[in-house]
Parts: C-alpha cells; structure tokens; sequence
C-alpha cells in the first residue's frame, strides 16, 4: 500500500493533520469553542470554492477566508451574548458563497466533493510540503504561547486577574486555529473537520490527569483514527472520511461509558 | 515606622449613574492585615477594582509606594469558572501562574518553587487531585497558592471565604495570617463576615454608602457596626 506514492502523500499529510488537530483540540475543548471550529470549516468551504473559482489552489482560498474570518470573530468575541448568533449568520453566508463559487467556477460535482467530503488520491507533494510548513509554524507558535494559552484556557478568570493579554491571545489562537482547519480539510474534507478538533480532544479529557496528558491521548486518538481510517479506506475503497468519524466517535463513547463505570 | 505600600488620598469614583466612593483616605502599610467590610453595593468590589488598576479614580489619588512595579499584588478572586471534568491537577493549577513565553513545561527551578508552595499552602499531599474533585475550602487554598506563587508583596481576597464552611473558612486565614506574620505579607482581606474580620485583621475600613471609617479591629465593636448600618 505504501509503494504508492499516493499513499505515501496521505499518510504524511494526515500524520500532521493528526498531530495539529489532536494538540489545538485540547484547547478548543477547554476554550469552549466546538461550535465555532464547525462554522471555520464552513467558512473553510467558502474559501476553497472561491480558491477554485480564482484558479488557486483550494488551500489558499481556505486561508484566505478562514484566518480574516476569524480574526473578525475574534473581535466579536467580546460581546459574548451576540456571539453565538452572529457565527450562525457568517456560517449561512459562507456556505452560500461557497455554493456560488462552485457554480461560477463551473466546475464538476467531484471538485465539491473532494472539497466536502475530503479525498486521499488529490493530495500532492507539494500539498504536503505546503501543509508541513503550515503544520509546524502552528506548532512553533503554540509551543512559544503555550503557558499563556494553557492559563487563559484552563483558568480564564486567573489570567484575566494576572493581566495576561487574553484579547490579543484569543485572536492569535483563532488565527491557529484557521490554520488547523485549513490543513485538515485537505484529507476528512471541510464538512468533518470538526471530527478531528474536537473529539480526541473531547475522549481524552477523561483518560488524563494533566493538561500535558490530555494533549498526548487526544494525538493518540486522532493518530489511530487517522492512521487507520486511511488503511481501511484503501482496503475498502470506501471514503476514508467514513472511517475516521466512525473511529473517533467510538472514542467519544468509549470514554463516556469509561467515566460512567469510573464514578 | 512601618513603610507605606499603598496610599489612598481623596480617592473618588462614580460610575455615570452612581457616586460609589467619596473622598477615601487610608495608608496602607507594609504587613498589616487589613478588612474591608460593608453591605452589599457600598464600593468594596470597585475599590479592588481600582488596586488593581482595572479602574481609574474619577479624583483623588490611589499611589503603590515607592512605585507599582515594586508592589507586586496577588488577587484571589471569589469564584473561578474551572469545569469539573478538565485533567487539570491541583499542583498543575497553581503552576499555571508561571505563564510567561518560553519552555512549554516547568523548568526544575519553577518545579520546586511550585511544591515549595504547595507545602506552604498544605496542599502537597493532594497535589494530584483534580480541580474539579477538590473541595471548596482545598479550591480556595489552590487558588491563594496560585496567587502566592509569584511573591507578592500584597495579597487581595476577594470575599475567598463566602462559599466556605467555618472550619474551611478558619483554615485559610489561619493559613493568611501564618504567611502575613512570617513573611510580612500585606493582606486586604474583602468580607461581609465582620466576626472573622475581628478574628484575624489588625486594621478594618468600614464603607458605607458615601461615607466609611477605619481604624484598629478593636474598635470595630458591634455598636459601631449597628450605627454605621443605620447612618
């Protein structure tokens, strides 16, 4: 299976995709912010239908559109109570415009799909090359703010209390984490992004006792999901977005029945 | 004579519907324990507000001597929002106060310094708990070693005891009073409970609408409570 090059190219891209997710999972988890990583990766949909209809590469839309959104989301962060209804309304916008793109760029029904759904044949090397850049820029900056971050999302009354820049934190955090959708989208697709930054994440909470412990499991969990998914998938032939949920759900609910029968 | 850390000259502030302090003067030296009491809604909040500078005095001064950076101020806030399921350790939570840009782990130094801490605050031998496992009166100690971790120089509570039951409640600021004898740690203690005030402050300022009084935590008799209630 690895002697195609194909092959090699998602196992590489998904190995960083695995490790991003797993590592800002944690934090979108503590930071409360399931929701708005879904309506990223929507956002994410808009942008790579516009790269296509641009003639970029539908990264590069992805980008674009998911780090200005979200440091406009970072602004709107302030005032909380309209919070969650704004991300509604930039979410329905986003999807609308991705479905105008799409329909302006004239291209075929599989482009969309692959933008969706996700896809393991469409990735490149130079696809890799561009993600490891982007994968390890994000870990870089994660691990230089990692205190800040860790106090702001663990404790957000404490660091408030300590001065901590949390406003500017928040933007750059939402700045990474447009990063981290962009480049997981390229393999489970922008519609199951949030699969991967938020459930490992989610599992892991209950295997850990520390916030270090917490990060290592979620990367387990989303290394295994995506390790394996990408092996049935090439086994099956069926989508390997399928196997990915299928594995991280069962890790959910694994470590949902674990606590149950722990309390 | 003691030195001064904070003084407080005329200090005023109104928010644009409400007069909240009007002409407050008080010294604040070095080791005294000092409590702040009063109803609800009579300033208590907006005056920790203005120490620690999230406000500025509409007149009157608010002055940290000899100058802010070498009054350090450790605040421990009433409640925290820590969800009960996050892995977060006790010995973790206090350590989060190393928070500066650089090795995403403790180095040794910062470890000692933590358990150093914690054996302080008495919290060593549960310092694996879970936040979210730990009872009221340990989430209120990990929350004063937290505030403690970086030396401060004077240290805020927060109306800390209100949750607290009384043997909880006398452990802390037995704790408090321990570390402000040994070390001369300035403490502003905020409270309704003006018998626990007498029970460890030295000093008390009473703020009542528009007006307050301070003086020694002897003279904080009950009759003067009842009368400054009712002026």
């Amino acid at each position: 299976m690895l002697s195609y090059p194909f092959m090699q190219n998602a196992y590489m891209a998904g190995t960083l995709i695995a490790i991003i997710s797993g590592i800002m999972g944690v934090f979108v988890i503590a930071r409360n912010m399931s929701f708005l990583t879904h309506t990223l990766s929507e956002i994410g949909f808009a942008g790579a239908a516009f790269g296509i209809f641009m003639g970029w590469q539908p990264l590069n839309g992805m980008l674009l559109f998911t780090t200005v959104s979200s440091i406009g989301v970072g602004e709107l962060g302030a005032k909380s109570s309209r919070r969650e209804n704004s991300i509604t309304a930039i979410s329905a916008l986003a999807i609308g415009l991705g479905i105008l793109f799409l329909s302006l760029a004239d291209s075929n029904a599989s482009y969309a799909t692959g933008i969706l759904f996700g896809s393991v044949i469409g990735i490149s090397r130079a696809n890799v090359i561009q993600m490891m850049i982007l994968s390890i820029s994000v870990l870089v900056i994660v691990m230089v703010i990692y205190r800040y971050l860790k106090f702001d999302s663990f404790d957000p009354i404490g660091a408030q209390v300590k001065g901590l820049w949390t406003r500017t934190l928040s933007v750059v955090f939402l700045v990474l984490l447009a990063f981290s959708v962009s480049v997981a989208a390229q393999i489970v697709g922008s519609l199951l992004i949030f699969i991967l930054l938020t459930l490992p994440a989610a599992a892991a909470k209950y295997f850990a006792h520390t916030v270090g412990m917490m990060i290592s499991v979620a990367v387990a969990f989303s290394l295994i999901g995506v390790w394996l998914g990408l092996y049935l998938s090439y086994m099956t032939n069926w989508p390997v977005s399928f196997f990915i949920a299928v594995i991280e759900v069962i890790f959910y609910f694994s470590a949902l029945i674990y606590q149950r029968m722990c309390q | 004579m003691t030195e001064s850390i904070l003084q407080l000259k005329q200090l005023s502030f109104s928010f644009p519907d409400k007069k909240v302090l009007t002409d407050l003067n008080y010294d604040l030296k070095r080791g005294d324990f000092l409590s702040i009491v009063g109803e609800n809604g009579v300033g208590k909040t907006t005056l920790m507000r203005l120490i620690l500078q999230e406000l500025k005095p509409t007149s009157g001064s608010l002055e940290f001597l000899p100058n802010r950076q070498a009054v350090p101020v450790g605040y421990v806030p009433q409640f925290r929002n820590i969800d009960v399921e996050y892995p977060l350790s006790i010995q973790d939570f206090v350590g989060l106060n190393f928070a500066k840009v650089g090795l995403p782990w403790l180095t040794a130094k910062e470890r000692a310094r933590v358990n150093e801490i914690l054996h302080e605050t008495k919290l060593y031998d549960i310092r694996r708990r879970p936040m979210g496992q730990a009872s009221g009166g340990e989430k209120q100690k990990a929350y004063l070693a937290q505030a403690l971790l970086d030396q401060p120089s004077l240290l805020i509570l927060d109306e800390s005891t209100a949750s607290l039951d009384p043997v909880a409640k006398t452990e802390l600021l037995d704790l408090v009073k321990q570390i402000n004898e040994n070390q001369q740690l300035t403490v502003i203690f905020v409270t309704h409970d003006i018998p626990l005030a007498r029970r460890y402050a030295d000093h008390y300022l009473f703020l009542t609408p528009g007006h307050y009084e301070a003086g020694n935590i002897a003279e904080l008799t009950n009759e003067k409570v009842g009368a400054m209630n009712n002026a």
